[in-house]
C-alpha cells in the first residue's frame, strides 16, 4: 500500500536530511506506528506520502501509483484515498459537525444524495449521533478529533494518516480514540500513525517503526513504543 | 462542486470582505467608466468625420480682375484658363463631382450668408468663381490640391479638410488621455483585486489547506476566489455601464446636443454597442488578475 525505496529528504540549509535512505513497506491493512523523537522524520515520511513534497531521491509508491511519475492535476486524485488526522483537529470553526464532514465531499464534487446517506453513517461510526448540529467550539477535544476522524474516512480512503492524533488529549479520551481507528483498521483500511504517546503503543501491540535522526532504527510486528537501548 | 453549495461560497467570501470587495468594485468602475468615455470619443470622432467628410470640398478660387500676386498677373481668369482648370480636375481619378460657382453665384451666397450693411458694399466683380470639387475618398486631397494649385489663373486652393484636421486631433488627444488614464486605472484595479485575492486565500488557507488534503481539484479550490473576482469586477463594470448611460443621456442628449447642433452627435446605439464590451472587460480583468494570483498563492 506504501513503499518507500531508498528514500532521501533533505531541506536546503539543513544540516542532515529529514529523511535518510528510507526503505520501508506498509501492506494494505496493516495498522503501524510511526515512533521517534521531534525531528526524527515522521512529519517528513507523511507530507510524502500525500505528495505536499518530493523526495530529494528514491522512489515512493503510494496505493499503486508512483509517485515521482504522477502527473501534479493527478495528485487531488491520489489525496481521495488518503484520510489525514492531526493532532490539532483543523476543524472548520465556522461550520457544524455535520458541514464539515460534508465538506470533505462537497469540495470533490460528491451528489448531495451521496451526502446525505454517508455523513450520517460516518458519524454513528464515531459516535456522535445527534451531535450533528453542534459547532466545533461546542465539543470536548476528543469529540472533536472524532468529527475529524469522520471526516478523514467519510470518502472511504484506502489509508488513514494519523499525526499525532492523541497528542492534545488526556489518557482516557485518547484511548476511545485509539479504539475508533483500531475499528477503521478492521474493516481494512491501512492506518499509519506518527506517535509520541508510549502507553497506547505498548497497549496496542502492533507493528512499530521506528526512525530516529531521518533513518530507520527498528522495525517491529507486535512492538513496543521504547526498546531498551 | 454543487452549484449551490458553491453559490453560498462565493456570497460569504463576499461578505466577509466587504470592504475591500467596495474598493475593488470602485477601482473597477472608475477605469472602465473612463475606457468607455476613450471609445465615446472615438465613437463621437467617427460619427463626425462621416458627417463632415461627406460634407467638404475641395474649393478651386480663381483669380478676379482685382487679384494680385504671380498667377493672377495676368489679371482675371481667362476662358482657356478656365477650361484647363477644369479639364485637370475632371481628369483626376480622385475626383467625384465638380460644380462651378460664378461671380454672381457668389454674390448670391454671400447676400443670403451676411444679410446686412456689408453686403450691399460687395459688388459680384469683387468676388471670385471656383470650381467646388467633391472627392471620392476625402482623405486623397494631396494629389487634386497639388496638380490644381500651380496652374495659371488659379488663386487659391482651400481644402476644408485641414481645418477638420486641426478639431479631429484634438479629438484624438482627448481620447489617448481618456484610454491611457483608464490604463493607468485599470493597472490599479489590477494589482488592488491582487491584493484582495491574497488577503481571501490568507484568511480561507484552513478551509483551502483542508480542501487540498482531501483531495479537491485545482479549479475546485480556487473557482471560488475566482467567482468572487469576476463578480466583484461584473458589479464595478455594471456601474461604469450605468455612468456612461447616464453621462449620455443627461451631458450629451441634453446639454451637448442643443447647443452644438453644427455637427452630429452619436447615437444610441453607439453607446449601447460599448456598453458589453465594458462587462467583458471587467468580468475577464478581474477573473484573470485573481486566477494569476492564485497561482502563485495557491500551491498544491
Amino acid at each position: 500500500m506504501i513503499r518507500f525505496e531508498a528514500v532521501t529528504k533533505a531541506y536546503p540549509r539543513q544540516p542532515r536530511p529529514a529523511l535518510a535512505d528510507l526503505t520501508l513497506e506498509v501492506g494494505r491493512g496493516e495498522f503501524v506506528f510511526l515512533v521517534g523523537a521531534s525531528g526524527s522524520g515522521k512529519s517528513t515520511f507523511l507530507r510524502l506520502v500525500l505528495k505536499e513534497e518530493d523526495p530529494t531521491a528514491g522512489r515512493i509508491t503510494v496505493a499503486g501509483k508512483d509517485l515521482g511519475r504522477l502527473a501534479s492535476w493527478k495528485v487531488p486524485q491520489l489525496r481521495r484515498q488518503l484520510g489525514m488526522v492531526f493532532q490539532d483537529f483543523r476543524l472548520l470553526p465556522t461550520k457544524t459537525v455535520y458541514e464539515n464532514v460534508a465538506f470533505a465531499q462537497r469540495v470533490i464534487g460528491r451528489s448531495r444524495r451521496d451526502i446525505r446517506t454517508r455523513v450520517p453513517e460516518v458519524l454513528e461510526l464515531v459516535g456522535l449521533e445527534g451531535k450533528e448540529d453542534r459547532m466545533p467550539d461546542e465539543l470536548s477535544g476528543g469529540e472533536q478529533q472524532r468529527v475529524a476522524i469522520a471526516r478523514a474516512v467519510v470518502n472511504k480512503p484506502l489509508i488513514v494518516l494519523a499525526d499525532e492524533p492523541t497528542g492534545n488529549l488526556d489518557p482516557t479520551t485518547s484511548v476511545g480514540i485509539m479504539k475508533l481507528l483500531d475499528r477503521i483498521n478492521r474493516t481494512g483500511t491501512t492506518v499509519v500513525m506518527a506517535t509520541h504517546d508510549q502507553s497506547i503503543v505498548d497497549q496496542m501491540r502492533r507493528r512499530v517503526v521506528e526512525l530516529d535522526e531521518g533513518r530507520l532504527v527498528r522495525d517491529q510486528s507486535r512492538g513496543v513504543y521504547g526498546m531498551a537501548r | 462542486m454543487q452549484v449551490g453549495y458553491l453559490a453560498s461560497e462565493v456570497s460569504t467570501g463576499l461578505r466577509r470582505n466587504v470592504t475591500m470587495t467596495v474598493a475593488v468594485v470602485v477601482t473597477v468602475a472608475i477605469s472602465l467608466a473612463l475606457f468607455g468615455a476613450g471609445l465615446m470619443v472615438r465613437a463621437q470622432a467617427a460619427t463626425m468625420k462621416d458627417y463632415w467628410y461627406d460634407k467638404i470640398e475641395i474649393s478651386v478660387f480663381m483669380c478676379n480682375e482685382f487679384d494680385t500676386g504671380a498667377q493672377c498677373a495676368a489679371g482675371a481668369v481667362s476662358d482657356d484658363q478656365r477650361l484647363l482648370i477644369r479639364d485637370t480636375i475632371e481628369d483626376h481619378p480622385e475626383v467625384a463631382e465638380v460644380f462651378y460657382e460664378s461671380q454672381d453665384r457668389a454674390y448670391e451666397l454671400f447676400q443670403e450668408r451676411f444679410d446686412t450693411a456689408i453686403a450691399d458694399t460687395i459688388t459680384p466683380e469683387q468676388l471670385q468663381e471656383s470650381f467646388r470639387v467633391k472627392l471620392v475618398d476625402p482623405e486623397e486631397f494631396d494629389g487634386v490640391v497639388s496638380a490644381v494649385a500651380g496652374l495659371p489663373g488659379v488663386h487659391q486652393v482651400v481644402d476644408q479638410r485641414t481645418l477638420l484636421d486641426r478639431f479631429f486631433q484634438i479629438l484624438n488627444g482627448v481620447q489617448a488621455a481618456a484610454l491611457g488614464v483608464a490604463l493607468v486605472q485599470i493597472v490599479a484595479a489590477v494589482l488592488l483585486i491582487s491584493n484582495t485575492i491574497r488577503l481571501a486565500a490568507f484568511s480561507r488557507r484552513r478551509e483551502t489547506g483542508i480542501m487540498r488534503l482531501v483531495g479537491a481539484s485545482n479549479w475546485a479550490i480556487q473557482l471560488p476566489f475566482v467567482l468572487e473576482a469576476a463578480i466583484a469586477g461584473l458589479l464595478g463594470a455594471i456601474v461604469a455601464a450605468v455612468s456612461i448611460v447616464a453621462f449620455y443621456r443627461y451631458f450629451v442628449v441634453d446639454v451637448l446636443k442643443p447647443s452644438f447642433q453644427f455637427t452630429s452627435w452619436i447615437a444610441w446605439s453607439d453607446v449601447l454597442a460599448i456598453l458589453p464590451w465594458l462587462l467583458i472587460a471587467g468580468v475577464v480583468i478581474a477573473a484573470t488578475a485573481s486566477f494569476v494570483t492564485l497561482r502563485r498563492y495557491l500551491r498544491i
